[in-house]
């Protein structure tokens, strides 16, 4: 019998923790797809952060460190600087990356460290119970936004994948999402493009992933999908922001 | 082996020399004064060995790759003062949970708040008693010569490696910006440990997790317990402490670091004049030698502890000494420098006490 599908070797055989409806699982299911691909899985060095992306090593089968709230990106350095040949990559939650995180990100990216950061953007504080990030739309309520996000006070979103685009250090950036099987497929893609940038030694390479939270969200699996499509995409357009190619191959 | 060599070099200078003969490649750090001489040596010398410096964008991000580095299996090291130290200590606290090794130096200013860049011991408390969240210790050696801080540069690292922990350095910028003539290499060189627990990759073997979240209350006690443990047999096996002139002395003075150093040359005037007057000098500060000092006080019982700062060290006097000793202490509040002649006055008033 031919075999059409399986879980990815860079998997543990485990059952994820994450609630109903919430897209970590299939990022996670992508990001080893692509470290299967790539035959890297014996050189992964993975940088958990801290929020609902920590349990990092309960699911993939690589070595694995643990980085304080917002470090994974400067915990990704040290760790490439000592193992040049090794590919290291950090999985990080808005919160993380684009509120106490921010500084380690922006300069990781100017430095050009040769890593690959992926970035589940949900638009929440998951693990701490729904509280507002960055990243939270404006209107959007939290448990502390009670009457919505007011750019009053609170600010705009951020738009990470637009600002470190700026950078000359960065070598791809993309934004995409997984609510549906189109944008999955393209998302497998570009996760998989940040990772070929880091093996072939090309520098920083970023991944912004739109992601739901039904849970904080306070919607039901479907609704959420829905909200991707109608109220972030818009806002996050998906696309690729930054692509430096291999001299010689264009 | 025998390629010592002879140097006058100044001590944050030195501490860099002595990084890049105890191994260590990958340095990580911030500016600050007074202890800048650190990343600008490294800066230079470490690329000709093969090494890495990376001056960070905070000294947050800098102690997380030395996290990273360490972890990694590497010998690192940051060095900083007061105000930098304060931000590392998230790191440190991460590093002593996750049992990382690594070499943090604190060339240290007159806090609290940004202070100023003159001698101060005001970061005894913060060093010695964990400094960050949670219940950990780093270990930390105070030198108080330039050639200490060479040796015991290269000790912190070895001390870092058998025990899987941070080690700080804590000096001043007494012992920072002052130039000694340094015997540098005469050294064993030492044997790195292995580590298996390093982060390298998977190949060949199970995956290897460096983390510090137990939400497990029995997996969180015991790892809380091992921490405790590793403390226990540091406190045991890795006190250092200096007496000097204890055995016919009145009267025994209590300092570390640059204050120790001063106060040297005020027990040799004391002595000069008839005053017999010895000195117990801890080196290693965690551990703290309780036991020395209990001794110590059984036999001599006017006990004088002096500190550029209003008042750290001497608790962890009180809690060692026996009943009943009696112990004075003398601050100067970070800021001018201890002079050699108000320690010597201070010797005088006790000495004027004993017997009364």
């Amino acid at each position: 019998m031919k075999q059409v599908f399986k879980r990815p070797e860079s998997l543990r055989d485990v059952s994820f923790h994450f609630c109903p409806g919430c897209h970590h699982g299939i990022i996670h299911r992508l990001v080893a797809e692509a470290i299967d691909r790539l035959r890297i899985r014996t050189k992964i060095i993975g940088i958990a952060s801290v929020g609902c992306s920590v349990f990092l090593y309960d699911y993939f089968d690589t070595d694995v460190c643990e980085a304080p709230h917002g470090r994974a990106p400067a915990v990704a350095t040290g760790v490439k600087r000592v193992h040049k040949d090794r590919i290291v990559f950090t999985f990080q939650g808005d919160g993380d990356l684009a509120a106490i995180g921010t500084s380690e990100i922006i300069h990781a990216a100017n430095r050009g460290e040769n890593i690959t950061v992926i970035f589940v953007n949900n638009t929440v504080y998951g693990m701490t119970g729904g509280q507002m990030a960055p990243t939270t739309m404006l209107g959007q309520h939290t448990t502390t936004t009670p009457r919505g996000r007011s750019f009053l006070g609170d600010g705009y979103p951020l738009k990470v994948s637009e600002l470190l685009a700026t950078l000359e250090g960065c070598s791809f950036v993309a934004r995409v999402a997984v609510n549906n099987p189109a944008n999955v497929r393209k998302a497998r893609k570009m996760i998989l493009k940040a990772f070929e940038t880091q093996v072939n030694n090309m520098g920083f390479s970023f991944v912004e992933v739109l992601s739901a939270c039904p849970t904080n969200w306070k919607m039901t699996p479907l609704d959420a999908l829905k909200r991707v499509d109608n109220e972030l995409i818009p806002y996050f357009p998906l696309k690729i922001f930054r692509e430096k190619t291999m001299p010689g191959t264009q | 082996m025998n390629d010592s060599k002879k140097r006058l070099i100044n001590g944050n200078e030195v501490i860099a020399a002595a990084a890049i003969d105890a191994g260590c490649r990958y340095y990580f750090g911030y500016p600050i004064t007074p202890q800048s001489e650190i990343p600008e040596y490294l800066s230079l010398h470490l690329p000709e060995v093969g090494g890495t410096f990376l001056q960070a964008e905070s000294e947050i991000a800098s102690i997380n790759m030395v996290l990273g580095a360490s972890a990694a299996g590497a010998r690192t090291m940051t060095s900083s003062s007061g105000p930098g130290i304060s931000l590392k200590q998230e790191g440190l606290s991460y590093m002593a949970a996750d049992e990382l090794p690594a070499l943090i130096v604190n060339i240290s200013r007159t806090g609290p708040g940004l202070g100023g860049i003159a001698a101060s011991q005001g970061d005894y408390f913060q060093a010695t008693k964990g400094g960050g969240h949670g219940d950990y210790r780093v270990i930390v050696l105070a030198p108080s010569s330039v050639q200490e801080m060479y040796d015991l540069t290269i000790k912190g690292f070895d001390l870092a490696d058998t025990y899987r922990t941070p080690v700080m350095i804590l000096a001043d910028s007494v012992l920072g910006q002052m130039k000694e003539s340094v015997v540098m290499g005469a050294r064993k060189k030492s044997t790195p440990t292995k580590k298996d627990w390093a982060l390298t990759g998977c190949e060949g073997r199970s995956p290897n997790i460096i983390k510090s979240l137990y939400l497990d209350g029995d997996k969180s006690s015991e790892h809380n317990r091992k921490l405790f443990e590793k403390y226990q047999r540091i406190q045991k096996n890795e006190v250092i402490c200096e007496l000097k002139r204890c055995k016919d002395a009145d009267l025994i003075l209590i300092a570390f670091g640059s204050a120790a150093r001063i106060a040297k040359t005020s027990i040799e005037t004391a002595r000069e004049k008839g005053i017999k007057v010895g000195m117990l000098r801890p080196i290693s500060l965690f551990p703290f030698p309780n036991q020395q000092v209990k001794d110590i006080s059984k036999n001599i019982k006017d006990i004088l502890v002096v500190e550029q700062n209003t008042g750290q060290m001497v608790e962890d006097v009180l809690i060692s000494v026996s009943e009943n000793a009696r112990v004075t202490f003398y601050g100067k509040p970070s800021g001018n420098v201890l002079e050699a002649e108000e320690i010597l006055c201070q010797i005088e008033k006790c000495m004027n006490k004993v017997g009364t």
